[in-house]
């Protein structure tokens, strides 16, 4: 151990103990009256309020959920839509950890964290949706199995997936708060974290397609398929890392002081290569869409409205933002890679909803569509989870380097 | 180091292995013929839309006394307050009318669906929703083919509410409260398969009065409550796009995949990292 890197210590945790230290990183860092948080807090107090109503009054009380369709935003955007985007931390730690490709360590950090929190507070999103939420330790701590169920399979795999990002991020932890030894153990951890991990990404993001697979003659024939688990599986690859790249973006902007130099430098290049695999993953996602579409035998079912949608879906999409990935990775165009991935991230949304909210019971005579309420509560969630990675942003080495003494120990 | 992770990744994998074969491995019998599920038949060449079972079920079950009757043209729905329904069919035999209420499926997708076993195919043929058990997670509605299970919604205490064949009356010996009920006989309780000899037996003897189709008998793998009819069943609002076989079925595929996953995938991922590292000089400003 050398000088430099014990200075750096006393410097952050000061002599005070490690909780004093975390009290006073509590509070707020920052300006307060910016746009965004002028934004947020109202929907956040005004989503509390709805979700005080909601556990008064039941579901049904904000939201516009039916009998035939008992399933609506909440479970359509906020979980199936929402742990898409969450995807981007397995194929990053994969490509880090499994691949070895360095290049892109530096955002490991920041897409891990990402996931992490969008699971906290999507599974978070899943109890406010749940009837009775009491009940909800049954199928974990056993004295209710329904191993038979997708759902259970897919509610064991986000609790497992969230204890395994946790030990992913650890390490950033333990810096900030100055634990070496605690750091040495966790990193010894990461990758069995990871291979744990993505083992199980692959399980729960095709699990939340093959929730579906017993709804068959409730989707429209367009959407569904016995394959809807390949589908989602697929299209995570790439909805996760166009969310990585247009979430990036904003990083890089927001957070543009706390970015590392070396960091910086190698933004462009790190988007340019996730620009290449988006473009490749999205080439197959569409054949198989192609296969899938040619085997289902629905060329009648093109020349209707759901048709015209579906194609709009397909080509508009997928094939666009596909074409586009791979023209703008050639002519290393970083702003229509990201004009790509914002095409994308829209196509991942429509294609979830699509499938849970959309194309469910097409045929109804009434259709579902969801209350301003049921909308402001998932803002209220959304901006809360915002929150807590701005906050974890500024006080972490997540973006910035590591301390010293991290990089010396090596 | 290495190789505490690699037993890590083993014990991993056999967990993984037992949550998905534990079901399979002590899962009901696969085909209806093997069990002696009971089951009610309805025939609705005799039924006169009198409404008794549904007034019958709600008195025995506590729900308030059902509104409205049986009219062409209106189709009236189950709902948190009623859990069985007789509606009227303008058909090409005249009217008729048709009780609706849960299946109580074979196999059913609802039992599947539910991951606390709160819905539950029981040995005698109800299945029944069991409100210490249940989440509320309407996982069940989604599943359910025949739109069956219904959720109060206006309630901060929710219950799933659905036709349970009276098994609290059947464990006591009783018939269910709308067969005991029916003046008219189109409602008979019994042994699925006696029922089903019973509705052969009956369209043999009149095959001008009925169609040849028990409803039921194969529908989504087979149910315990089975139709006669004197008109083709779309006729009279049910869903006959309904596939013939087992709901569960169609995520069997994907569950049967988990196990393997969970042994193949960390085998696989750690194989790569070992082949790849040594391709890529480690840069020395990285950490691990
Ligand atoms: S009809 Fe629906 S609720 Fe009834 S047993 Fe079948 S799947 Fe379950
Ligand atoms: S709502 Fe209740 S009974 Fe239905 S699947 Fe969920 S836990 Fe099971």
């Amino acid at each position: 151990m050398n000088n430099t890197s014990e200075i750096t210590v006393e410097k952050t945790t000061a002599g005070k103990t490690t909780w004093q230290f975390i009290l006073e990183e509590l509070k707020p860092k920052g300006k307060i009256f910016t746009p965004f948080n002028i934004i947020s807090v109202p929907i956040i107090l005004l989503g509390i309020v709805l979700i005080v109503i909601r556990f008064i009054y039941g579901i049904g009380s904000i939201t516009n959920l039916t009998q035939e369709v008992p399933w609506g935003l909440w479970i359509g955007f906020d979980v199936v839509t929402g742990v898409a985007f969450a995807g981007g931390a397995y194929v990053i730690t994969f490509m880090v950890y499994i691949l070895n490709m360095h290049k892109y360590h530096s955002i490991v950090k920041v897409t891990v964290l990402n996931g992490f929190l969008a699971y906290v507070f999507y599974a978070g999103a899943l109890l406010l949706d749940l009837g009775r939420p009491w009940n909800v330790i049954n199928p974990i701590i056993g004295n209710s199995f329904g191993t038979s169920s997708v759902l259970f399979l897919v509610a064991w795999h986000f609790l497992l997936y969230m204890m395994a990002q946790l030990i992913e991020f650890s390490p950033t932890i333990a810096e900030w708060l100055g634990k070496k030894r605690a750091h040495k153990i966790l990193s010894g951890m990461t990758l069995a974290a990871v291979i744990f991990g993505i083992t199980l990404s692959t399980l729960h993001q095709s699990g939340l397609g093959a929730l579906y697979l017993m709804a068959k003659d409730k989707i429209h024939p367009l959407w569904y398929s016995e394959f809807i688990p390949v589908m989602f599986f697929v299209s995570s690859i790439f909805a996760g890392l166009s969310m990585v790249i247009f979430e990036g973006s904003i990083s890089h902007k927001v957070f543009f002081h706390q970015i590392s130099e070396k960091n910086k430098k190698a933004h462009n290049s790190i988007i340019r290569g996730l620009s290449k695999i988006c473009a490749g993953a999205m080439f197959a996602y569409f054949f198989l869409q192609i296969l899938v579409f040619v085997h289902g035998k629905h060329w009648t079912l093109l020349n209707t409205g759901m048709g015209y949608w579906y194609l709009t879906e397909m080509i508009g999409f997928v094939a666009l933002p596909m074409v586009l990935f791979y023209y703008s990775y050639r002519r290393n165009n970083i702003l229509l890679i990201k004009i790509a991935s914002i095409i994308t991230i829209l196509g991942i949304i429509i294609n979830r909803l699509n499938v849970t909210v959309i194309g469910f019971r097409w045929d109804a005579a009434s259709h579902y569509f969801p209350s301003w309420m049921e909308i402001a509560v998932t803002l209220c969630v959304l901006f809360i989870e915002i929150w807590v990675f701005r906050w974890v942003i500024r006080r972490m080495p997540v973006l910035s380097d590591p301390p010293s003494w991290v990089t010396k120990n090596k | 180091m290495k190789i505490e992770r690699r037993n890590f990744l083993r014990i991993l994998g056999v967990t993984g292995v037992s949550l998905a074969l534990n079901k399979p491995l002590n899962a009901k019998p696969e085909t209806a013929e093997d069990v002696e599920f009971y089951g009610i038949l309805y025939d609705a060449t005799r039924c006169v839309g009198c409404q008794s079972c549904e007034y019958a079920c709600a008195e025995s079950n506590g729900l308030p006394e059902p509104t409205g009757m049986p009219e062409v043209g209106i189709v009236r729905k189950t709902d948190e307050t009623r859990r069985t329904i007789v509606n009227a069919y303008d058909t090409s035999k005249g009217e008729v009318y048709l009780k609706r209420q849960c299946m109580h499926c074979n196999q059913p997708a609802c039992d599947a669906a539910c991951l606390t076993q709160a819905m539950h195919k029981t040995e005698e043929g109800p299945v029944i929703w069991r409100g210490d058990k249940c989440m509320g997670c309407r996982y069940c509605m989604v599943s359910c083919p025949f739109d069956v299970p219904k959720f109060e919604y206006h309630s901060a205490n929710p219950k799933i509410i659905k036709c349970d064949m009276c098994h609290d009356r059947l464990l006591e010996g009783q018939k269910p409260a709308c067969v005991e009920n029916c003046p008219a006989e189109a409602l008979i309780f019994g042994k699925r398969r006696d029922l089903i000899a019973e509705a052969r037996k009956r369209i043999v003897e009149n095959p001008d009065m009925y169609v040849d189709h028990i409803y039921g008998e194969h529908e989504a793998g087979g149910t315990s409550f089975l139709y006669l009819s004197p008109v083709p069943f779309e006729e009279l609002g049910l869903n006959t796009k309904v596939q013939k076989s087992s709901y569960p079925a169609l995520s069997k595929g994907f569950l049967y995949s988990v196990p393997t996953i969970f042994v193949l995938w960390p085998t696989l991922l750690l194989g790569i990292h070992e082949a790849t590292k040594n391709n890529h000089p480690i840069n020395p400003e990285e950490n691990e």
